[in-house]
């Protein structure tokens, strides 16, 4: 069996292949082989590797060091020093900023990119998804194992309640207390429900893990299970990711039949049966109670709480709903320890986050760092700065449902207390970064079109609400707006935040009250001057309003 | 996609989902999307026959066509009515917009000679908005029937669309 211990990455988007990067590939493929290495380093292609000025750009996994720009004549070198003998090529390294002295507190890689703690995303991208001799070499089911031989469910429980592990799907409820609801209600059967609904805008941190670590949710939903005493899971995958759902449906397959899922786990008596079902195109589907409706054949609807899933979940049974990535904290803590788990992070906030940084920055995509890092350590390290040099506005964190930070407050750290703290919401870990170019009245219209796509209709403060909000915004922008109707729209916000049925109506509007707290005048400016600032709203081709003749 | 679906074929694909779902409840959304992605969309004519194989009064399943109506009007991903050969899915949500996406709607407007939610006269596209597709490091993005484009640029939206016949 072949056991890869080095992955090398070739860009070849187009400038790199304008660059030669197809020599360069083929280079390393010959070079190689004359190492005798082909059994140990496996060469590939990346086509999106990002903007870099230094392409053809080399990766070398696992020690994410990457080499820019690389000719043919360097490929020797490269292969002989770093792949063959071990040493990263300093003189070769692309140029990058060097994280500074007081981040030293983030563990990380070796390597030459921005340092992050990768637990969640430990796997992902370096290995291959779809072999289980991967995952299981990469201490895969090693947890499972402990669990189901060494450690009764009441364990399990009691060590992911003192890891301080919150969900990550932007509720923050903490994970063993969730647990050991459903473990101590009585009923059965009781089931398992992984929420792989990720339909917040902005948020494909989950994707990432079905995609590139499949095997990581089985298991912690198999231990879930183990906890609480579940026989059935079910993962809920939303349809506009049919990868994932294959790389799931392919891990569900390899892992039953090595015995790793399905009846007697490990040769014990614990029996787990994992059910994969798509969703179908709707955002109110990752709100716990509207999936279950979804898995039952409805629409998904959420339910009146309480009763919680805790109690009355999937078919009337106790059932755990939780995220992808709060699950694919599941094993680490188990194989690691609580306490290991408990002293990454702050001290309300245990572990990492994946947050995904995306908008008018340098360099967009994911990140995974304990929690707490704040919006500037964001975006002038990873993201590498503002596009273009433009300046920064404002981020909305959290995704569509999140607040908005204006520039003044990037400072404050991202964690599950910064919206107590500081007004500044966590979610689901998607920073928007907005710069001077951004309308707010453009952006918030965007936003609550959104909501007013995906209300699901049950109630009438939402159904309402998002309707007239969106209509009020448009209104605004295109120059036909009055002043009164600023009050209107944070009326509607406060009714639809107190008396909603679920959290899209109770969230849909926190975007726009936080644009009239910090932005209000740029708003007042589209109304009263007719103008838009920015210069993107087509207000300024209407003719100014006329007073009413007495 | 079909647009004439004889009685006889609808039948025999509803056979066939169903015995691979299941005739249970739970099993109509799954049911619903097989329809969908063979023949495009959900004809009306697909529920009663769909509601047939799931009545079970002895377990309780009492099903109405309009319980399966509901299900098959939620889901963004469902029509209910044929739309395109190839079907364009813009992403219009919030990131893909602050990263371009106003230029690239318009290109995809002008290119294709339609206004969000029509479809060409000759059946070959159909311009849809859909909400956030979850590859949001490389927006602005949009979907071609299953491929996905990203990093799209207002130049690209020409050569890209030529890709389909």
């Amino acid at each position: 069996m072949k056991v890869i211990r080095s992955m090398v990455l070739v860009s070849v988007d187009d400038a790199s292949l304008a660059r030669g990067a197809q020599d360069v590939f083929r280079a390393f493929l010959d070079e190689i082989d004359e190492f005798g290495l082909s059994d140990q380093v496996a060469v590939t292609t990346i086509r999106e590797a990002g903007i870099h000025a230094d392409t053809p750009l080399v990766i070398v996994y696992p020690d994410a060091a990457v080499y820019g720009p690389v000719t043919v004549a360097d490929v020797h070198t490269i292969v002989e020093e770093h792949l063959y003998k071990g040493n990263i090529v300093p003189s070769l390294l692309e140029m990058m900023h060097a994280p500074a002295p007081e981040f030293g507190w983030m563990r990380g890689r070796r390597g030459a990119l921005p340092v992050q703690t990768r637990i969640v995303l430990e796997r992902a991208g370096i290995i291959n998804p779809e072999s289980i001799e991967d995952y299981i070499l990469n201490d895969g089911f090693l947890a499972l194992g402990k669990a189901l031989t060494q450690m009764r469910p009441a364990d399990v429980i009691a060590e992911v309640d003192k890891s301080g592990l919150q969900g990550r799907g932007g509720a923050g409820f903490p994970t063993g207390q969730k647990w050991r609801f459903v473990a101590s209600t009585p009923g059965s059967p009781k089931y398992v429900i992984c929420n792989a609904d990720e339909s917040e805008p902005g948020t494909f941190k989950d994707r990432l893990v079905l995609e590139g670590d499949p095997f990581s949710i089985i298991e912690a939903m198999t231990i879930a299970g183990y906890a609480i005493n579940a026989q059935e899971g079910y993962i809920y995958i939303r349809g506009e990711y049919p990868l994932a759902y294959r790389r799931i449906e392919n891990a569900i397959r390899q892992a039953a039949a090595r015995g790793l899922l399905g009846d007697r786990i490990f040769g014990t008596d614990f029996s787990f049966h994992i059910h994969i079902h798509a969703g179908a195109g709707s955002y109110i589907c990752g709100e716990e109670t509207a999936l279950i409706e979804s898995l039952e054949g409805k629409r998904g609807m959420p339910r009146a709480r309480p009763p919680y899933p805790t109690t009355y979940g999937l078919f009337g049974k106790p059932t755990v709903v939780n995220n992808v990535e709060t699950l694919a904290n599941v094993p680490p803590i188990l194989r690691n320890g609580a306490v290991w788990f408990r002293e990454i992070g702050s001290p309300k906030s245990a572990g990492t986050k994946v947050y995904t940084i995306l908008g008018n920055v340098n360099f967009t995509g994911a990140i995974e760092v304990p929690m707490g890092i704040t919006l500037r350590e964001v975006i002038d390290i990873y993201a590498k700065g503002m596009k273009n040099d433009k300046q920064l506005k404002l981020v909305q964190t959290g995704g569509s449902s999140g607040t908005i930070v204006p520039a003044s407050l990037q400072d404050v750290p991202l964690d599950f207390e910064s919206f107590r703290n500081a007004g500044v919401s966590l979610g689901s870990g998607a920073l928007l970064v907005c710069d001077e170019d951004t309308c707010v009245v453009d952006l918030a219209k965007v936003i609550l079109r959104f909501f007013r796509n995906e209300c699901c209709g049950k109630c009438t403060p939402c159904r309402i609400g998002t309707l007239r909000l969106y209509e009020i915004m448009s209104q605004i922008s295109e120059g036909s707006a009055s002043l009164a109707e600023l009050d209107l729209m944070l009326k509607i916000s406060e009714a639809m935040s107190e008396v909603s049925n679920c959290g899209l109506g109770q969230t849909a509007s926190i975007a726009l009250r936080d644009f009239m707290k910090y932005f209000r005048q740029e708003i007042e400016t589209h109304i009263v001057d007719h103008v838009c600032p920015v210069g993107v709203c087509p207000v300024s081709e209407r003719a100014p309003v006329l007073a009413p003749v007495p | 996609m079909e647009q004439e679906v004889t009685e006889l074929d609808l039948a025999s694909l509803v056979e066939r989902v169903v015995g691979e779902h299941g005739a249970t409840r739970d099993a109509i959304i799954p049911i619903l999307s097989d329809i969908n992605r063979v023949l495009g969309y959900i004809p009306a004519t697909a529920l009663p026959e769909i509601r047939r194989r799931i009545q079970l009064p002895q377990e309780g399943v009492f099903l109405a066509d309009s319980h399966l109506y509901s299900a098959a009007s939620f889901y963004q991903m469902f029509s209910l009515h044929p739309i395109g050969r190839h079907v364009i899915r813009f992403c219009e949500s919030a990131p893909c917009h602050v990263m371009g996406g106003r230029q690239v709607i318009r290109a995809l407007q002008d290119e294709s000679g339609l206004q969000p939610g029509e479809t060409s006269q000759d059946m070959k596209w159909s311009l849809l908005m859909t909400s956030c597709l979850g590859v949001c490091s490389v927006g602005p993005a949009f979907l071609v029937d299953n491929d996905i484009y990203g990093n799209v640029t207002p130049e690209r939206v020409p050569e890209i669309l030529a890709r389909y016949e």
